[in-house]
């Protein structure tokens, strides 16, 4: 396999605007003969399903949930870059640009990267339209607040539910083609499988899961829009069904995945509490300029908070980053909390806790002011924790919450597989080795809005694709498959649950494959995983029948499926033989404990192309080239 | 309460819990207890505790809906003890932990219940009801491209923070659990609210209201006859003056638009 981004030629600058124009169009009249799947309805799938069907062409959208508009796109909370440069700070596509290169440690394709930072205006004007109801100043234009990693305020919000606003926009515009008929959706249904035919993605086999049943679906192209791996770490800020299931199954037919291993932990999480536990709570980033973070100077101080004197505590970030302070970037920020907790500093029950201290702001600018800025995250975190956080500091930890990498894409959004479009967090995406804050929403929504409306004419337009139904013995090979694998969990009878399992696996990908990583334990976690995954196929126990609602049964799907994607990360961990944003291999560390990356070895996108069950997967590597910026070491001092 | 300091750590309890598989057979109540539960759970994971139980000894667990966990997608949502998102006020079933409950309570869980939402599993209702009335014109009908700047029409901060107040609904449904009429009025008047508040949703105002409305009417959803218990019931506090201004533009519709 040859790995072809196809990045088109020219300057930076006109890339996108002279690919557009080379891109064949299909005619108006065309487009309805046309039918695209559309797998997921986050940010980016909902905007796809929309524009796609915007423009006549005959769109099916899938999700798992009763409703598109509870994508885990919905609990997005901080906000959404856009270049606008509204606030005259300074602000350009350029910068937008550099900052995304940099903030991913030279990790990300640079013309895809500029194409984002390009179309990001559109985006804001689009969700305005359709009466988003972003935050606005006294005047009366909207408002933007600053984000990790940039020196300029680019980011748009509303309060502290940007995700939900923004989703709804996008589910506004999906419902309007429902009821124009050029979109049906098909909700409560699970991907298990892709269908290729003559080697082009023609078709899904889904779980109705509802009545059990496995259904066909074929059609022209096929999108996938079904979000990050992030629950692969078990406790993680996504919501209970983000899974990789339907990742893998394009896997298996031959989409190669992209830099699996960079995964973001996010610094500003409520901690983990009990083994019951079943996800983590973000707690905004925004919460870093004015909380102060630290711990107490000597391990083991188990005094409460309230009674350590300041010479007894240790204001690590600031004390190490002077000029970044508490607003070092996410990873950083995360691998420093858990340096301090492994020293033995670590606060609360378990000892995995540092505190955000808000004593000293609120002695600075009064209760009333925090209030209004917080307040609505004070109250969720008293909530969970029965806490007042206006009287003893916050205790957070880092949390698995976004994945960088996924499904290799080109240019185009197309994956390794003729007709098979990747979108959003599903694909490996822009962001690198590590993700800005608020930049994975504006991401999703270009994705769908700006990119594959146009792309997906070049696709359809340039290569004939013969009509499919779904009679084709493809279909039902995959079909047999399926149905083979769900009778087989359903066979086993053991003695532990999918979730006791998953629980397991979370715990080791965490310890081995989490914040900081090295040779030695990815290697025993190889090993730990593959004796786990024996295990499952020989002592989980499912209950119920294949053909009816059966949540048990969806659940050991998914598990399933996670074990063999974190077998995958951990390949790649060990294959990228140096440290770089979200992936911190502690045998490749600067003087100052910080990434060392190996740019003269290191440089490409490693791409994993499935070889067979139980056979190893082969990597490729695409170059990175960048002739646009220069790169370097990120300082945060 | 600071730190380690919290009140008596686990609890008792015995639940009683609807059962029903699936909308054409006959549901029961049956009675499980829960114990050794932290009050530091939140309800659903007091409910995972529960169901790995029952599954380990070979019963169906208990099937109900959720998935952020942090009261923000809307699919969680169960009437306990006898109130939709149980006794917490603004707050949604999987943001209430158990510290609200006290040892040997006994907890009744049943599903939303409503003509417009066919039961599908247990606490697993269909509330594609809800989508179908946005279908009709939740929306402002813009394509793809060719809008506007952003900053090209000014919006009065007050007018943004109240069609922002208004679209906080997370389309959960317990308002029309918790209407005696199971009236979809508060959910619709949210939507409409919100459209109607700013200048992008203003052409379409009248046949959105009128056509909203009368999606509500054709998917079973009874009439508001102002009880408000849907807003004492709503975990996103929406308001019932969103009911009064969907009025008024129902009001404006019918006098001044030809749309029927
Ligand atoms: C708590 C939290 C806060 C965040 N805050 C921000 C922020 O402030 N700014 C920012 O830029 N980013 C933020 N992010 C990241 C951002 O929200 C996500 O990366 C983004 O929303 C992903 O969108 P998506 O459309 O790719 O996927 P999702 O929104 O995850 O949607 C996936 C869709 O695919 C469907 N699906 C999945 N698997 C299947 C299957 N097997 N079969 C059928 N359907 C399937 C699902 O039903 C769903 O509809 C945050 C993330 C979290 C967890
Ligand atoms: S109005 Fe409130 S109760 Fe009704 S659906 Fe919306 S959030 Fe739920
Ligand atoms: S599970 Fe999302 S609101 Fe409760």
């Amino acid at each position: 396999m040859q790995l072809d981004a196809k990045v088109p030629g020219g300057p930076l600058e006109t890339k996108w605007d002279t690919h557009r124009f080379e891109l064949k169009l299909v005619n108006p009249a065309n487009k309805r003969k046309f039918s695209i799947i559309v797998v997921g309805t986050g940010l980016a799938g909902a905007s796809a399903s929309a524009s796609l069907a915007e423009l006549g062409y005959q769109v099916k959208t899938f999700c798992i949930q009763d409703s598109p508009r509870r994508a885990h796109s919905i609990a997005a909370q901080g906000g959404i870059n856009a270049a606008k440069n509204y606030q005259n700070d300074g602000d350009s596509i350029r910068r937008l640009f550099y900052d995304t290169v940099k903030g991913g440690d030279f990790r990300s394709r640079e013309s895809n990267v500029y194409r984002l930072a390009q179309v990001s205006n559109a985006i804001i004007d689009q969700c305005v339209a359709q009466g988003v109801p972003f935050a606005r100043e006294y005047g009366g234009l909207l408002a933007n607040r600053s984000f990790g990693g940039a020196q300029v305020s680019r980011t748009f919000y509303a309060r502290g539910q940007t995700g939900q606003q923004l989703l709804l926009g996008a589910y506004s515009a999906l419902s309007r083609q429902v009821a124009l008929k050029k979109v049906t959706l098909y909700t409560r249904r699970d991907m298990l499988d892709l269908v290729l035919v003559d080697g082009k993605a023609r078709g899904i086999l889904v779980r109705n899961l509802v009545s059990g049943e496995i259904e066909r679906h074929a059609a022209d192209a096929v999108v996938l829009a079904t979000g990050g791996y992030g629950n692969v770490f078990y406790l993680s800020t996504n919501a209970m069904a983000s899974n990789a299931t339907a990742v893998c199954s394009a896997y298996r037919k031959g989409a190669c995945v992209a830099n699996p291993c960079f995964t973001q932990i996010h610094p500003t999480c409520i901690p983990v509490h009990g083994e019951y536990q079943s996800k983590l709570t973000l707690m905004s980033e925004s919460l870093r300029n004015d909380g102060r973070v630290w711990v107490p100077k000597n391990p083991g101080d188990k005094r409460k908070p309230e009674d350590i004197p300041e010479s007894d505590r240790d204001y690590y970030l600031e004390n190490k980053y002077p000029s970044f302070g508490n607003l070092v970037p996410r990873d950083v920020a995360s691998r420093n909390a858990k340096e301090q907790c492994d020293l033995g500093k670590g606060v609360g029950d378990t000892g995995y806790a540092v505190y955000l201290d808000f004593r000293d702001a609120i002695k600075r600018d009064g209760k009333e002011t925090i209030m209004r800025k917080y307040g609505n995250l004070f109250d969720m975190y008293q909530r969970i924790t029965d806490d007042d956080p206006y009287q003893t500091p916050m205790m957070i930890y880092p949390a698995s919450h976004y994945t960088m990498g996924g499904l290799w894409v080109d240019y185009n959004l197309m994956s390794t597989i003729q007709g098979l479009f990747v979108l959003g967090e599903a694909n490996f995406s822009d962001h690198g080795a590590n993700r800005l804050g608020a930049s994975a929403l504006m991401q999703g929504l270009a994705d769908g809005y700006f990119i594959i409306p146009y792309t997906m004419g070049g696709y359809l337009a340039g290569t004939g694709v013969k009509p499919v139904s779904t009679d084709h013995q493809e279909f039902k090979v995959a079909e047999d498959a399926v149905k083979a694998k769900i009778k087989n969990l359903l066979s086993i009878n053991g003695k532990r649950t999918a979730n006791d399992f998953h629980r397991e696996l979370g715990k080791i990908m965490w310890d081995y494959c989490g914040m900081a990583r090295n040779n030695e334990g990815l290697k025993s976690a190889l090993k730990k995983i593959g004796a786990l995954k024996g295990e499952f196929f020989e002592n989980v126990k499912v209950s119920g029948t294949d053909r009816e609602f059966n949540q048990n049964l969806e659940c050991a799907g998914r598990v399933a499926d996670f074990l063999s994607f974190g077998e995958l990360m951990i390949e790649d961990a060990l294959s990228r033989q140096e440290s770089c944003g979200g992936h911190f291999n502690e045998g490749f560390q600067t003087g100052e404990n910080e990434a060392m990356r190996d740019d003269a070895n290191f440089s490409h996108v490693a791409a994993w192309e499935y070889k067979g069950e139980g056979l190893p997967p082969m990597l490729h590597k695409e170059p990175l080239v960048f002739e646009n910026v220069k790169l370097s070491q990120r300082s945060y001092k | 309460m600071s730190t380690g300091e919290h009140m008596e750590k686990k609890i008792n309890l015995t639940l009683k819990v609807w059962r029903q598989n699936g909308p054409d057979r006959i549901g029961t109540f049956e009675t499980y207890p829960a114990k050794g539960i932290s009050k530091d759970m939140s309800f659903l994971e007091m409910m995972d505790v529960v169901n790995e139980q029952l599954i380990l000894d070979g019963h169906d667990p208990i099937s109900f809906d959720h998935d952020c966990r942090e009261g923000i997608c809307g699919m969680c949502g169960a009437v306990v003890n006898g109130r939709p998102h149980g006794p917490l006020p603004g707050t949604t079933l999987c943001q209430l932990h158990m510290r609200s409950f006290d040892d040997g309570d006994t907890v009744v869980i049943e599903p939303f219940r409503s003509r417009a939402f066919k039961l599908i599993k247990d606490l697993v209702v269909d509330r594609s009801s809800l989508d179908k009335i946005i279908q009709a014109g939740g929306y402002v009908s813009v394509n793809t491209g060719g809008v506007p700047d952003a900053n090209a029409i000014p919006i009065p901060q007050e007018n943004a923070e109240l069609a922002m107040d208004a679209a906080q609904c997370i389309g959960c449904g317990a308002c029309v659990a918790a209407c005696p009429n199971a009236s979809a009025m508060l959910f619709v008047s949210a939507k409409v609210s919100q459209l109607a508040l700013l200048p992008q949703g203003r052409p379409e105002a009248a046949k959105r209201v009128l056509s909203m409305v009368t999606e509500m009417d054709h998917q079973e959803f009874g009439n508001c006859s102002n009880e408000r218990e849907c807003e004492a019931e709503c975990p996103k506090q929406i308001s019932i003056v969103n009911i009064a201004r969907l009025n008024r533009e129902y009001l404006k519709a019918g006098f001044f638009s030809n749309e029927k």
